[in-house]
């Protein structure tokens, strides 16, 4: 059993292109197995960072909205998956 | 293969420099490679110090405008453009340098800031690039 972290990132009050590249920062830390949980209040990253999810063929878990600010949550899909 | 962006960054203005390195450093989040070539105005920005010292492209007023822009970008939050290069490069973005014209331009390679600069460059490493590119932007 492969052994899971949760990166959290912050980007509240954060505007374009920040939320973008601070979730590819952690992207690009974060090994297999690993959940990624971004939160933020800039309205076309809820958006834009699931389309960059998708373009890197990672797992999206979730996108959760509660009144201004959204929790977007990734996984690193890896080998074990099967 | 990861898909690939190319900009030439040729003019050196503070807001198309910011164009570049938002599209830049967008592209690179979502998993793209991106090259971008500094030649003539634009090798200014790649000198020692001089990354966020040009002028707007319109509305400049001998540097008032800019200092308008810059004065709104900073209640905005936006990031500054230091900080986006530094993204920019992070990412794995890569900054090239024109050779020619530095030549033109009288520009050596010790008054370029060697932190930024990946690779020196001529026309053939841009068409071999963007010919590979599914975006291309001449800024």
């Amino acid at each position: 059993m492969e052994e899971r972290r949760t990166l959290k990132i912050d980007v509240l009050g954060e505007t374009c292109p920040v939320p973008l590249v601070e979730t590819r920062k952690a992207i690009r830390k974060a090994e297999v197995g690993d959940i990624i949980e971004v939160v933020g209040n800039h309205p076309p990253s809820k958006d834009e960072i699931p389309m960059a999810v998708e373009s890197l063929g990672l797992e999206l878990l979730g996108v959760e909205q509660k009144d201004d600010r959204w929790k977007i949550t990734i996984r690193i899909p890896g080998e074990s998956d099967g | 293969m990861a898909d690939k962006a190319t900009i030439i960054m040729q003019s050196g203005y503070y807001d198309r420099l910011y164009s570049a390195l938002v599209v830049g450093t967008g592209a690179l989040s979502m998993g793209m490679d991106v090259s971008i070539y500094f030649t003539f105005w634009g090798l200014d920005r790649l000198k020692k110090g001089r990354l966020e010292k040009g002028p707007l492209s319109r509305m400049n007023m001998l540097g008032l405008g800019k200092w308008m822009v810059k004065r709104k970008m900073k209640k905005a939050n936006v990031r500054s453009l230091k900080d986006l290069m530094d993204d920019y490069i992070e990412l794995g973005g890569k900054v090239l340098a024109c050779d020619m014209t530095m030549d033109i331009m009288g520009v050596k390679r010790d008054d370029l800031d060697r932190d930024l600069i990946g690779d020196y460059c001529a026309v053939g490493t841009y068409i071999k690039e963007a010919r590979e590119s599914d975006i291309t932007l001449f800024l």
